[in-house]
């Protein structure tokens, strides 16, 4: 079933159309990859989906709800959460506090205040339980700040995971991580996801991260979708190749090449 | 219709020592993003030195001319102990986070507040003699104090020198992009610290500058710093903070209201001005000229 | 830090049988203040929010049990207190209402500009509250007991021990808010209010609700002052005294829990002797809050944190 189709959504800033009457849908369950060159609006289109921006025009239905309207606070009620491009996490807080926000919120518990949180055992026992999923154990005590750039990028996507939402955008969750980090961090995002029937839709740079997780790419190119379809199918779409990637890719690129190469 | 335009009148001459407050002000939160809570206590001290400059003058037998002259006085004074503020205080702030601004000004506000008391005692400084000394002409049929003219101009002249400044000079370019974009001005070679020790001297100018010209009209008085910093505040809260039309637009409305409310409503006119700029704030958050 | 908190409180409790009686006046005003400071810095350490409007609540307690003592003749401290919840609960969910549309600056220009309202009003309606003179507060009766013939014994004893187990009760109630799930939020929104509103956090809400918290204490140490000081004036309302509570709570940095209390008591007693010592007492703080915030941005608890880890380290 579609889980979320955005009917005609568009956002311009100035004479920049960042999302041109963009027809979007995700299906429950998939895995899928959102690409495109800097500005072709996939951060933008996830930021009104899930609520950063209002849209100029255009309709967001997620579970067949019309969300257009929605906070925020609503739609990750709702079930659409996201991580964040530029790392946004709680630094003066530790590891374990990040997550464990995401649960308190989850659980509407963030109004207590005349209870001590360390109290709620259910909820840390959780946030210690993602920290390990996500193999960041050995940083539960410490400042979100003071871990490594691999680790916070990891965190972010757990913040996110922890709320339980049915459907997660992942903005480029390996962006600034070093080649050999990347795999690992995207295996275990991609078995988390899995595991937890999460729906998720990842923006990526990194054409070998795409081509190996995802199984649908979505294409964008100044505001609109360019093409969709499986990775085969994109691989073999010459219209994509050319815009975006210059050549033919095989399957052996040590490092994918990034959006701009053969423009 | 005399006394409409006397009112006029009382409202421009506020609105103009207003303008020159505020927009001193707002120019270096523009530019630096740097809210001086002292900034009051630089329209005091202009306040102070020129009282004080020209008290010395006519102990000396000086004739009207020179005490005309003697006027900037403050104004200088106010954009020297600028320039050392900047450097010496201001400075190590800018990688800060503005909590930490706010509160040195603060401090700075304390200090200079004593220092003024240090200097010239705890008894008010007036120059009556300048104000005097134009007498009054006839506005309408009734008799207008001459030098509150001298303020308005002061004021128009003012705002028409900052907006050419500001708006067709080199150095105002720069302003403007430094204020923008402090880092890209600063890649493409803009002295970002000479530019902000230059506002920020233009703006205790400009502060100074309203009370060196207030001061025949009102003594220099302990405490007169804070109160103008309030009203200041309820400029730019209303125009927009950063923005000098934003000033102009704030101190004109402010002006107004004070007159009408002094004339209408003596109690509560301070109290009516605070209001506005609270309604001001729930319907345009960045005052009217401002930008978010 | 918790094992210095049996040691603080019995030095606390014998206080009065150790120190003179202007000494432990001195010492009830800074308890005062570190109840004040305690509230404000809810909002500043915790939640991210410099307000320059904190003498609004201050004052607002203060002139609530002005005004229960001139119009409805009231003596009792327990019905001051009350009264005061009351009137800083409504002031501070007016004005923060208006004031957590903002943050940073323009958050402390709109807080700043709200208290100078109510401090022209206090100022212009001089009929009602007295205007520059003021108006007289006598010493009520605690827990019912009438105040004995003997006022300064009756303030430095029984009236310093009342404010204290008010101020026990303040710790106790802020601890706990801080460390619920609330304060967690609190400090979410402070650290980065963007990641908060996208985990489920509606932050002018958290804000509203935090400001509210924070009102009510400080107008609780505005009520615990009125009758120490014996007068309520606008000196109180005043935007600069909104600023000396920033200042104290800075002086014992705000990035810990026991920072405003510390530097709440530490700012009386430096207050009390500079304007003893001198008539330019405001050049003297002025110039220590420059110092404080060019070398020691911390606070003195941040400073004693340091040194802490440093002897730990090489101990």
């Amino acid at each position: 079933m579609d889980l979320l189709v955005t009917q005609a959504l568009a956002k311009s800033f100035g004479d920049n159309r960042a999302v041109d009457r963009v027809d979007f849908t995700v299906r429950q369950g998939e895995v899928l990859a959102l690409i495109g060159s800097n500005g072709a609006g996939k951060t933008s289109l996830v930021n009104l989906v899930s609520g950063l921006l209002r849209p100029d025009s255009g309709q967001i239905i997620f579970e067949n709800n019309d969300v257009t309207r929605q906070s925020p606070y609503e739609r990750i009620k709702a079930g659409i959460a996201r991580s964040f491009q530029i790392v946004n996490l709680f630094d003066q807080l530790s590891c374990a506090d990040n997550i464990a926000l995401s649960i308190f919120s989850r659980e509407d518990k963030t109004l207590k205040l005349a209870t001590l949180a360390s109290r709620d055992h259910a909820v840390w026992a959780e946030a210690h339980d993602v920290l390990r999923r996500f193999g960041l154990e050995r940083a539960a005590m410490l400042l979100a700040g003071t871990i490594s750039h691999g680790e916070r990028k990891l965190l972010d996507v757990a913040v996110a995971y922890a709320l339980k939402p049915k459907l997660l955008f992942l903005d480029e969750p390996t962006s600034g991580v070093s080649t050999r980090e990347k795999a690992p961090i995207m295996d275990i995002v991609t078995s988390i996801v899995r595991a937890g029937g999460i729906t998720v839709v990842i923006i990526e740079h990194d054409m070998d991260i795409v081509f190996r997780y995802s199984e649908r790419i979505v294409v964008m190119h100044q505001g609109a979708i360019l093409a969709d379809g499986t990775p085969d199918q994109i691989r073999q779409n010459d219209a994509v190749t050319t815009t975006l990637i210059g050549t033919h890719p095989t399957g052996e690129s040590a490092y994918g090449s990034t959006g701009s190469a053969g423009r | 219709m005399a006394v409409f335009l006397i009112h006029i009148l009382n409202a421009l001459l506020y609105s103009s020592v207003l303008f020159l407050i505020a927009g001193g002000l707002s120019l270096i939160y523009g530019v630096m993003r740097i809210l001086n809570l002292a900034h009051g206590n630089l329209y005091a001290l202009g306040a102070f030195v020129t009282a004080w400059a020209i008290g010395l003058a006519l102990g000396a037998g000086a004739p009207n001319v020179v005490l005309f002259v003697l006027l900037p006085a403050g104004a200088i004074a106010a954009a020297v102990a600028g320039a050392v503020i900047e450097r010496t205080l201001l400075r190590p702030f800018y990688k800060r986070p503005e909590e930490y601004q706010l509160l040195m000004t603060f401090g700075l506000l304390m200090i200079l507040e004593d220092l003024i008391r240090l200097v010239w005692g705890p008894n008010p400084l007036s120059a009556t003699s300048v104000y005097a000394s134009l007498g009054s002409i006839s506005v309408g049929g009734d008799r207008y104090p001459a030098y509150n003219l001298v303020i308005i101009a002061v004021g128009i002249i003012a705002a028409v020198f900052l907006w050419a400044f500001i708006y067709r000079t080199r150095f105002g370019v720069l302003l403007r992009a430094t204020s923008q974009d402090k880092r890209m001005a600063s890649a493409l070679g803009v002295n970002v610290n000479r530019i902000y020790i230059q506002a920020f001297t233009l703006g205790c100018f400009m502060a100074g500058l309203g009370g060196a010209i207030v001061v025949p009209s009102q003594s220099a008085v302990l405490g007169m710093g804070v109160d103008a910093l309030v009203l200041a505040f309820i400029v730019v809260v209303i125009g927009g903070l950063g923005s000098l039309e934003g000033a102009l637009a704030g101190a004109l409305i402010v002006g107004v209201v004070r007159e009408a409310g002094i004339t209408l409503f003596p109690e509560i006119e301070l109290a009516v001005l605070y209001l506005i700029a609270a309604i001001v704030l729930l319907v345009r958050p960045a005052g009217l000229f401002g930008r978010a | 830090m918790l094992a210095w908190v049996v040691p603080a409180m019995a030095l606390l409790l014998v206080a009065p049988y150790v120190i003179d009686p202007f000494q432990t006046l001195t010492l009830t005003y800074g308890l005062i203040a570190a109840i004040a400071a305690l509230g404000f810095n809810l909002l500043l350490g915790y939640t991210g929010l410099l307000s320059f409007g904190h003498s609004a609540f201050f004052g607002g307690g203060a002139y609530t049990v002005a005004f229960l003592v001139k119009y409805l003749k009231l003596a009792s401290m327990e019905l001051f207190l009350a009264g005061s919840v009351l009137v800083a609960a409504i002031l501070s969910a007016l004005f923060g209402y208006v004031c957590v549309r903002y943050t940073r600056i323009f958050f402390g220009i709109l807080t700043l500009a709200l208290s100078q309202v109510l401090w022209s009003l206090a100022f212009k309606f001089f009929w009602v509250t007295g205007g520059t003179d003021g108006l007289r507060i006598p010493t009520p009766t605690l827990l019912g007991m009438a105040p004995s013939d003997d006022k300064m014994e009756f303030l430095a004893h029984h009236y310093y021990y009342y404010v204290l187990a008010v101020f026990a009760i303040c710790v106790v109630l802020m601890w706990v808010i801080v460390h619920s799930p609330f304060g967690k939020a609190l400090q979410a929104i402070r650290d980065n209010e963007i990641r908060a509103e996208f985990i489920g956090i509606r932050i002018r809400r958290y804000r509203l609700i935090a400001f509210v918290i924070s009102g009510i204490f400080t107008g609780v140490a505005g009520a615990l002052w009125a009758p120490l000081n014996g007068l309520a004036s606008p000196d109180i309302l005043v935007w600069t005294f909104s600023g000396e509570i920033v200042f104290m709570t800075v002086l014992g940095g705000f990035r810990t829990f026991v920072g405003p209390i510390v530097g709440a008591i530490a700012f009386t007693y430096l207050k009390t002797y500079a304007v003893g010592f001198t008539v330019y007492w405001q050049l003297l703080l002025g110039t220590v809050l420059v110092v404080l915030v060019l070398a020691l941005p911390t606070g003195i608890m941040g400073a004693v944190e340091r040194l802490a880890s440093k002897i730990k380290k090489s101990g």
